[in-house]
């Protein structure tokens, strides 16, 4: 692993690491002119993205947000109602976007004190009241209510492709810069004993927050992203369970934890549930139900555990 | 209207407290949280629909014959699931992750199986003379579905308080190691907790019919934040706890119905968020915050 100018900063990356980084987005931003299924490609930078967001907060943390999908709708609702209301062009309205998602996490820090089981059902119910909240009838004048939100002033295909890539390239960053430095190495240790961290003299509080925050974050601008996309959504579509089941599937299957991990998970997962294409949505619940059960008896670690096993050594 | 939504709230609240007595159980004997406990409740709402369907059975019939059912489906699914994990470091979340894929199964095979309708019992079963108590009338049904659950609640009680084998399950409660150092079959007092709590879960289910209007095989996901809800405020692993927390809830659901009805929905997410962030170990319960 050659060091590299990054190391004066304190993180030490190596070029495969930058190449991740660079590639990814790179190649997303490319494959539209060899494979015009646009919308199915922005879909697995979407999955890619949330399942390396999970990664940042379950993978280093031990704490599962099975209410992810709401932070992803505070996104795509926050950056609508910029653009409604502050008409901020679409690139601000991402960032708003996001930072809706990471105020949302702020205010549910507070769980992060408590055993996992609380955090998860917590998060779902937080979830469902963001949901409500937005799709009360009564709030309809403010965010449309269950009538969904027209975005066609700012529909654009191209620069919400590229921004969704070049977000997917940041998530990357992010996951790879928590393997590496200081913060992922005290993550990794409050998640293993979060008294002796303490101890240690790690602030595991904010530790934990933290990372929330830049799980949040990533669920926010691919939400916003989305958004700005589809342009056309109601509340159903974003504020909906399967997204954070498929997320937390995908990372689970890869191996959380790891930088490659969700990258497999997405690619086998997603890619087989796109080429069956059974239209039917209970058969893939029924699934990943049991993928997630078998998984989590059998192989909890993921796939990539499979790979440490037979000696290589994986990020 | 002040006065029947405070009555309707006390009947609602033995339901709810029904609802939440088999996840309290469920808790406080194995430290797992059964995220597949609202789904065991749609499984017990559609034994009875059709059993009332199909055989023209009362479902009050119901509830002992499922009851077997689901006691020895519980134990079943005890000793297939949670013997492998209980040594494990990350017990907590690996059961939960466990148990919510699990979820995810039943409510897909309910979806493949009954569909995504919502059913209901069209027939007056309980009766149709309605109840007249304090100046107000209820529904027969759901004069009958508070007594069940009260019936059960106390019964519950009596199994824990009054016989060895409950005090085997309130020593496991205790101290699972403590237990076992003096004898105790825990697994067998484990699986046998659960297999009560799944019964739970299945009557609380065909009271839903009845309570909720209709169950749908998507039942299972609305109601679990709910039953949830409802033991986080009482107090995880106090059954009186789960009582107080049903009652609670029956009665702010009631009163938000008559006077807010459009928000009356977001109640039991609401209470169990602000319960969560402001005391987590709910009204009766132990401390339960830690670093």
């Amino acid at each position: 692993m050659r060091r590299t100018r990054l190391s004066r900063i304190g993180l030490t990356a190596s070029v495969r690491d930058i190449g991740l980084v660079v590639l990814i987005p790179v190649v997303f931003a490319l494959l539209p002119r060899v494979y015009n299924n646009r919308l199915l490609l922005f879909n697995v930078m979407v999955f890619f993205t949330l399942s390396q967001g999970i990664n940042i907060i379950y993978g280093f943390t031990g704490y599962l947000p099975f209410g992810y999908m709401g932070l992803f709708g505070a996104g795509a609702y926050g950056a609508a109602l910029s653009v409604l209301f502050l008409h901020a062009p679409a690139p601000v309205a991402v960032l708003l976007g996001g930072l809706t998602a990471l105020v949302l996490s702020l205010i549910l820090s507070p769980l992060l004190r408590l055993s996992g089981a609380y955090f998860a059902v917590a998060t779902l119910a937080a979830s469902e009241i963001v949901y409500s909240i937005i799709s009360n009838p009564d709030l309809t004048p403010i965010t449309r209510g269950p009538y969904g939100i027209n975005l066609s002033v700012i529909f654009n295909p191209t620069a919400s492709y590229l921004t969704m890539a070049l977000i997917t390239g940041l998530a990357m960053a992010a996951v790879i810069y928590l393997k590496r430095s200081h913060l992922g190495l005290s993550l990794k240790a409050v998640r293993d004993d979060s008294l002796s961290a303490e101890m240690a003299g790690i602030n595991v509080g904010r530790q934990r927050m933290l990372a929330l925050a830049g799980s949040a974050l990533f669920a926010g601008l691919t939400g916003a992203a989305f958004a700005w996309q589809i342009s056309v959504f109601y509340p159903d579509s974003v504020f909906d369970p399967s997204i954070s089941i498929f997320a937390i599937v995908f990372c689970l299957f890869g191996g959380a934890g790891t930088v490659l991990g969700p990258i497999f998970g997405v690619a086998a997962l997603y890619g087989v549930y796109n080429l069956i294409g059974i239209t039917e949505p209970q058969y893939f619940q029924l699934i990943y139900g049991v993928l997630i059960m078998v998984l989590i008896l059998f192989l909890p670690e993921g796939i990539a555990s499979l790979a440490r096993r037979a000696g290589r050594n994986v990020l | 209207m002040l006065e029947f939504s405070l009555l309707a709230g006390i009947l609602f609240g033995l339901f709810f407290g029904l609802v939440g007595l088999g996840l309290n159980l469920v808790f406080g004997v194995m430290r797992i949280v059964n995220l597949a406990h609202g789904n065991f409740m749609m499984l017990g709402a559609f034994g009875a629909f059709w059993a009332w369907q199909l055989l023209g059975w009362n479902p009050l019939v119901t509830v002992p014959v499922q009851g077997v059912a689901f006691v020895l489906a519980g134990i079943a699914l005890y000793y297939l699931l949670v013997p492998r994990l209980v040594g494990l470091k990350d017990f907590d979340m690996i059961s939960l992750v466990l148990f919510f894929g699990l979820s995810q199964v039943i409510e897909a095979l309910g979806v493949i199986a009954f569909g995504n309708d919502p059913h209901s019992i069209s027939r007056p079963v309980f009766g149709r003379h309605p109840l007249h108590f304090l100046g107000q009338t209820f529904p027969a049904a759901w004069a009958v579905s508070a007594m069940v659950s009260l019936f059960l609640i106390v019964l519950v009680y009596l199994y824990l308080y009054r016989t060895r084998a409950g005090y085997a399950t309130r020593a496991v409660m205790a101290s699972r190691q403590e237990a076992a150092a003096s004898g105790v079959n825990v697994d067998l007092v484990s699986a046998v907790a659960f297999g009560i709590g799944l019964f739970l879960a299945s009557v609380a289910g065909m009271l839903s019919l009845f309570m909720l209007g209709s169950v749908s095989a998507n039942f299972g996901g609305g109601i679990i934040i709910t039953a949830f809800a409802v033991v986080v405020l009482g107090g995880l692993g106090d059954p009186v706890g789960t009582v107080l927390g049903g009652l609670i809830y029956g009665i702010g659901l009631m009163v938000m119905e008559s006077y807010l009805s459009s928000w009356a929905n977001v109640l039991p997410y609401v209470l169990l968020v602000a319960t969560l962030l402001l005391r987590p170990s709910g009204i009766l319960g132990k401390e339960v915050r830690h670093v």
